[in-house]
């Protein structure tokens, strides 16, 4: 095996400027596969990051029905006590996944700073558990020095950004919000605003926040119901399995009409978000596929040029009595450290492309996110994707005139000029 | 004994749409440790003999002994087992793989072909680069040493694994008058320290003489055997 790999190596070094030209084409493709990749999933991911550790969370619960007419923020969809219970008791039976979980209301009001009014909605939440879901959402307050876990508290309310500024309010002032309950009855109570939070992309992105209590009080709940509830991983790559299993037991519960009673969605069903994020999934499959092109075209050329300019040579190693598997595995050998050099190469520059390019601390801007750095980064296994892609096409790739090397006539090849 | 046996053999292949009669029902037996030559003009079928003869192609008729095995019907994968255990080859153009040193190419049979452990194989590749007068060349490459050396690392390769049967196609064509003498000196000393037996095929009436048996073909017949008494 080692006389083999020593002769492929020769072979390949011995054709400079071809096995070169192979090795920058390879070594191209695979760079410019990292940085792509490293950029767009980095972009991804932070703003996946964003959009689920600031507002909606890995998973929501809802009553059945309830995300259809979300707009209208219903108020008699919501989960009861009793249900509630049933729910927490899941959740302790998958502790191991779940992280952290916040309860709110969603509603619609009616904001007066005592000259004008405007409609407002309204995320309500108990903040220790809101902040222990939504890490992030802390930092979307301006000017934030309070403790995490008490972001608002009972009398306060957090203004979106726009509203204030449309409102020419600030923090410190005194406003009052009305809203009509399930019943139909109308409701007031005035509110000091605490915060004002920066708004962010997403259907859900001009919500003020008030405290849970503030909010049973305003539309008369006297039990303890809610009508969203925001779950938090400990890993949002195993979103997917959490889904099936929290699915699963979700479906267990149903209602008079023996209908599941709750649906449950992840983020992705929640965020607009989530297509662009698939837009970039596709954008580098693109690109991973550029690189097997690459490859693929660029070792079939080398081999099958240098099948054809050794045919005696290899009419002599069958001659001499080379098995024709070991002629075969000759060749796919070269093929192999065609791919294994230049994957290797390129994987250390492109990592190191994607080191030089956080080193340059590049900002952009997105939507209302303005300033957002660019902070890169590529993990062990999409390194190892790429690898393994290109070896496997690399192999296959030298394949096809390996195997015509294999098959020589030795006499033919013997007698070819 | 014979070591060589052809029964009514026939060759036949297409040049285009040219049917061409290579060979014509030859019979031949060669005995085995015998010096032999296969003589003739261009086009007298002495390469295609030696083909048939070497498992590197099939007769259209008749059969082939080598060492009493029927080898007509050999698969590829059996042919090449075949040549690697009992038969070795020189070339005309030497042939030697130009990526690897001359101790590489001697070698190479050993490690490709016989699967000879490491130490084994550093032993035997001493022993015939010795022979053949090239251990201070073993390092060189094929490009880096004359034609004359070339053969001679040929010729150790040819024997490294100890071959019942070496098959030289033309191996003096593309060396000096000199050298051409040394290479047949060289093969029949080899011949008789080894006991192996040699088939060489040439045009050259010089090098025929050296030969102990000489076949005559014409026209891919042999037309006649001529048995030599200054030859081996």
């Amino acid at each position: 095996m080692k006389n083999i790999y020593k002769i492929a190596i020769r072979n390949i070094l011995r054709y400079k400027r071809r096995s070169l030209m192979t090795f920058l084409l390879i070594i191209v493709g695979v760079v410019m596969v990292i940085v792509f990749s490293g950029v767009s999933l980095s972009f991804k991911n932070m703003m996946v990051g964003q959009i689920t550790d600031s507002m909606l969370g890995h998973l929501q619960i809802h009553k059945k029905g309830y995300l259809s007419s979300i707009d209208n923020m219903p108020l008699h969809l919501n989960i009861n006590e009793s249900e509630m219970n049933n729910i927490e008791k899941l959740f302790d039976n998958q502790k191991d996944e779940i992280e952290a979980y916040s309860l709110r209301i969603k509603l619609g009001a009616m904001l007066s700073n005592f000259q004008r009014t405007t409609n407002i909605r309204l995320t309500a939440v108990y903040p220790e558990m809101e902040n222990k879901t939504c890490p992030n959402l802390i930092s979307r307050i301006k000017n934030f020095s309070k403790e995490p876990d008490k972001f608002i508290q009972p009398g306060e309310l957090i203004l979106p950004e726009n509203l204030a500024n449309g409102m020419n309010l600030k923090v410190g002032n005194e406003v009052v919000l009305v809203a009509t309950n399930k019943d139909g009855s109308v409701n007031g109570i005035g509110l000091e605003i605490s915060g004002i939070i920066e708004s962010f992309i997403g259907p859900t992105g001009r919500d003020g926040y008030i405290h849970i209590d503030d909010a049973k009080n305003l539309l008369r709940i006297t039990e303890n119901e809610v009508n969203e509830v925001t779950i938090r991983l400990k890993n949002i790559n195993k979103l997917n399995r959490a889904e099936k299993s929290f699915g699963k037991e979700l479906g267990k519960f149903v209602n008079k009409k023996g209908m599941p009673a709750f649906e449950l969605h992840t983020w992705t069903n929640l965020s607009p978000f989530s297509t662009i994020a698939a837009i970039i999934d596709i954008l580098i499959i693109t690109v991973k596929i550029v690189l097997i092109s690459i490859v693929l075209i660029s070792i079939l050329n080398v081999m099958m040029m240098a099948v054809y300019e050794r045919v005696r040579e290899i009419g002599t190693m069958s001659a001499i009595g080379t098995l024709p598997s070991k002629i075969l595995w000759l060749f796919v050998t070269e093929g192999f450290f065609l791919g294994f050099i230049s994957t290797v190469v390129g994987i250390i520059i492109g990592v190191l492309s994607l080191f030089f390019i956080n080193l340059a601390e590049i900002h952009f801007s997105f939507g209302r996110m303005k300033n957002l750095l660019l902070e890169t980064s590529i993990d062990s296994v999409e390194l190892l994707t790429i690898f393994i892609i290109v070896m496997v096409v690399a192999i296959i790739s030298s394949f096809q005139p390996a195997l015509k090397a294999s098959r020589m006539n030795p006499v033919d090849s013997l007698r070819h000029i | 004994m014979s070591l060589i046996e052809l029964k009514g053999v026939d060759k036949t292949y297409l040049m285009g749409e040219t049917k061409v009669h290579a060979l014509k029902n030859v019979q031949l037996e060669v005995d085995e440790q015998s010096f032999t030559a296969f003589v003739g003009p261009s086009g007298s079928g002495k390469t295609t003999l030696l083909n048939l003869i070497g498992c590197l192609d099939k007769p259209s008729n008749g059969s082939v002994f080598v060492n009493r095995v029927k080898v007509n019907d050999f698969s590829n994968k059996e042919a090449a087992l075949f040549r690697g255990k009992n038969i070795g080859f020189i070339f005309q153009t030497f042939n030697l793989l130009p990526v690897l040193t001359v101790y590489e190419n001697v070698e190479y049979p050993l490690f490709m072909v016989q699967n000879v452990p490491e130490k084994k194989r550093d032993e035997r590749v001493m022993k015939y680069l010795d022979a053949v007068g090239m251990t201070d060349q073993k390092d060189k490459y094929p490009s880096e040493i004359s034609g004359g050396q070339n053969q001679r690392a040929a010729v150790a390769r040819a024997l490294v694994t100890d071959p019942k049967l070496v098959l030289a196609d033309e191996p003096t064509a593309n060396l000096d008058h000199e050298n051409a003498f040394k290479i047949i000196e060289l093969m029949k000393q080899m011949q008789r320290d080894l006991g192996t037996t040699f088939i060489f095929s040439t045009h050259d009436p010089k090098i025929v003489k050296e030969a102990k048996i000489i076949f005559n073909l014409e026209d891919g017949k042999i037309i006649n055997k001529e048995i030599l008494s200054n030859g081996n």
